[in-house]
């Protein structure tokens, strides 16, 4: 055990760290809370800045335009990258999982015509996973493909889109096989957004804004080249994808975590309680310091499960201890916010009192979310139960 | 940067717990917690043997001089295996504060025999205020002699010394020292015996001023944690093999959700706190500046998920979780008892706060 930087790491944050005091834009805070909408553009030149760089996915092989980076190395990337504030990319599911599924499981010519837009968030990805009536139960979904001579005609709807007003590409589970056992049956097909029959309708969610959206597919033509990975080894392809999505999110929420509990320590000795400063009452300090430990924690599990698939080679289910510490500790987090801040914490966006812009209020209400996207907190411990601890398989 | 266990480390942690295994499993825990001090003299010279009473403590005086990574690793062992009698206090407690404060002279004195294996030891640090602020100790020294009362002393009718924590400097009255009346105290845990410690112008050496008692509280913490660690990953494996076993309504009970999901929440609890516990070792060892506040981070969570492990586990024994009989029990009361051991969670919050909130650290410490 030793959490000391290695000499190569150490040269790999102090090369990033050079080129990001040179390059990193500073009037990010300017653009930070208006909407996505307004910003992406201002994120996908950002992200092209990176990219050329080197520095857009350094996970990724060098060979297809990343350095290679090992799992410590990406953490340094992270912590670097909140160091200085710098905004996020444009093409998150790209990067993140998208193009690491290509890699793996595309052809040489699907690498060759993908990656490197990716990469230069010249094309921006989405994710066609989950359906009005497969969310948890990802493997039933319905939505169709259907071969006719060259291409496949595909019909359906997704749901829980994110990115899919601005994608230009889809990574799209479909059924090609109705007659074989749910998991047997899906394949995966690489979509253009912009090809007929194709209608994104934006989904309002709880916090007002829309972040998803709904997909609608009318009989939609994708040439069978398109296919990632085999016919009907579809469900193995998009298992690999949300592995991505389990294990490499942690790194970066961390750096929020920390963000947000150093911004409720400074509101603390601000704001009033009592007749003192609330960083002063008894409660305040013992609900600040539980979350702040926490937050701690989580980069204590993280590190350890880096080093634990550095050591064996593959990602596991532990992924799904993240994403239920993750998850369940930031909707505390927002509840310790909303106590310290009392009335003024509901205060939304656009009011002329809300602290910090009314990003509490908005934080409090996402988190609900946080629980459900990405593999609901029942479906993480099952998966813990069943391929952890290896109890009977429950469903 | 690697935070995994390194080949030695391994190899220490598997010949620990296969040693445990062999050398006190659960019959000899049952047959030692009925005994009065819960100590056996085979038992403790086998320990000695094995180079565990001197692991942490300088070659010089006998001991293995290895670091507090190995110290906890041994810990979590003993803890899984719910080792009966005063290893704990004579190493972590004991050893690791004579080891951080006293001069040479003393560490021969005390230090090597207990590397050696020929004295037991502990601590007595708190009073009728149960209170763990070294600021409230009361018992102060006059004339080289110590009068009043500590309580909530671990294993102290073994030891053939005590270190004992005065307002004016640690001290060390040996055993059947003039005036000193042990008197033990019925605490939950039967594997390691409670007792009050009475002095009466009881003649003790001083082998330090209390500064440098923190650094050792913060070690004597961690392996607590640790030990805390062992016994919550006993108590999750024997309640998987049970939810595995046991059948209702026509199949195994770990088949049900309801209980999966007490199973994978132990889960996490145990990982979270085993990975605070080894940060915690590893920042002491590199001395950290941070170090002081992931000890309270590792005790601070492992105190609620000890308890809470032990709930869920006795919960999904069902019936059998209550008896007597079943092992579960045995380390849900260790549980107990450690968790308000060197602070429960509240006590290591409040710290945490005084570290983090009122210095502003937050931001400065990753830089």
């Amino acid at each position: 055990m030793d959490l000391n930087l290695t000499a190569e790491e150490k040269q790999f944050r102090d090369e990033l760290r050079s080129w990001l005091e040179a390059n990193v834009p500073k009037d990010w805070s300017e653009w930070r809370e208006k909407p996505i909408e307004e910003s992406f553009t201002y994120l996908r030149a950002w992200q092209r800045k990176l990219y050329e760089g080197g520095w857009a996915a350094v996970s990724w092989p060098k060979e297809y335009g990343g350095r290679g980076a090992s799992l410590m190395q990406q953490s340094i990337f992270w912590e670097e990258m909140a160091r200085v504030e710098a905004p996020p990319m444009a093409n998150s599911l790209g990067l993140g999982l998208i193009g690491p599924t290509i890699i793996a499981y595309g052809t040489d010519a699907q690498k060759k015509r993908y990656i490197p837009k990716i990469l230069s968030a010249e094309e921006i990805w989405c994710q066609g996973f989950s359906e009005p009536n497969a969310g948890s139960d990802l493997a039933s979904l319905q939505t169709e493909a259907r071969l006719d001579g060259d291409d496949y005609v595909v019909n359906g709807q997704k749901v829980w889109t994110s990115y899919g007003w601005v994608g230009d590409w889809c990574e799209l589970v479909v059924r090609t096989d109705a007659n074989v056992p749910k998991h047997k049956g899906l394949t995966v097909l690489l979509i253009d957004m912009k090809s007929p029959g194709v209608e994104v309708r934006p989904l309002r969610q709880m916090t007002g804004e829309s972040e998803f959206g709904e997909i609608f597919f009318r009989d939609v033509r994708v040439s069978k080249e398109n296919v990632l990975g085999s016919v009907n080894d579809g469900w193995n392809v998009a298992v690999s994808t949300l592995m991505y999505e389990r294990g490499s999110y942690g790194a970066r929420l961390h750096l929020i975590f920390r963000r947000n509990i150093g911004r409720l320590i400074e509101l603390a000795h601000t704001l009033q309680r009592n007749g003192r400063a609330a960083a002063q009452d008894p409660l305040i300090r013992q609900k600040l310091a539980q979350c702040y430990a926490e937050i701690e924690i989580m980069r204590l599990n993280q590190m350890r499960a880096f080093s634990r698939i550095t050591a064996t080679g593959v990602p596991g289910p532990e992924g799904s201890i993240q994403k239920i510490f993750w998850s369940e500790l930031n909707q505390r987090v927002q509840q310790v916010a909303q106590e310290l801040m009392g009335p003024y914490g509901q205060l939304q966006a656009g009011d002329p009192l809300a602290l910090d812009k009314g990003i509490w209020a908005y934080g409090y209400l996402r988190t609900r979310g946080n629980t459900i996207e990405a593999g609901t907190s029942e479906v993480q411990r099952n998966i813990i139960g069943h391929f952890v601890l290896g109890l009977p398989r429950s469903y | 940067m690697q935070f995994g266990l390194s080949e030695s480390q391994e190899i220490l942690k598997d010949s620990a717990r296969k040693f445990f295994a062999g050398e006190c499993p659960m019959e000899e825990v049952r047959r030692l917690m009925e005994t009065d001090t819960a100590f056996d003299e085979g038992l403790w010279a086998k320990l000695a043997g094995q180079g565990y009473t001197g692991i942490i403590f300088p070659e010089e005086y006998g001991g293995v001089g290895l670091g507090k990574v190995e110290l906890i690793l041994l810990m979590e062992e003993a803890g899984r295996a719910l080792l009966p009698g005063p290893f704990f206090s004579t190493v972590a407690l004991a050893g690791s504060v004579i080891d951080a404060v006293s001069s040479d002279e003393h560490k021969k004195k005390f230090l090597a025999p207990v590397c050696a294996g020929d004295a037991r030891s502990t601590l007595a640090v708190l009073e009728a205020s149960a209170s763990w602020d070294l600021a409230d100790v009361k018992l102060t020294a006059a004339n080289g002699k110590l009068s009043g009362d500590k309580l909530f002393v671990t294993d102290a009718a073994v030891a053939n010394f005590i270190v004992v924590v005065a307002r004016n400097g640690v001290f060390v009255v040996e055993a059947k020292a003039a005036g000193m009346r042990i008197t033990p105290m019925s605490g939950m845990d039967l594997t390691r015996k409670l007792y009050a410690v009475h002095f009466e112008n009881t003649p003790a050496e001083k082998i330090d001023e209390t500064a440098a008692l923190s650094k050792a509280f913060d070690i004597a913490t961690t392996a607590l944690v640790a030990e805390m660690v062992g016994g919550m990953q006993r108590t999750l494996d024997t309640t998987v093999e049970y939810a595995k076993m046991r059948k209702q309504f026509g199949k195994p009970i770990g088949m049900f959700q309801a209980v999966q999901h007490h199973c994978a929440d132990m889960y996490l609890e145990t990982e979270s706190s085993r990975s605070s516990a080894y940060y915690a070792a590893w920042a002491l060892e590199e001395n950290a500046p941070d170090a002081g506040t992931a000890v309270s981070i590792a005790k601070m969570y492992a105190s609620d998920a000890a308890r809470t492990v032990g709930n869920r586990g006795i919960q999904v024994h069902g019936g059998m979780g209550f008896t007597w009989e079943n092992d579960v029990h045995l380390y849900h009361r260790r549980a107990k008892a450690s968790e308000t051991a060197f602070g429960d969670a509240t006590f290591h919050r409040e710290r945490i706060a005084r570290l983090v909130i009122d210095t502003g650290m937050v931001s400065a410490k990753h830089a």
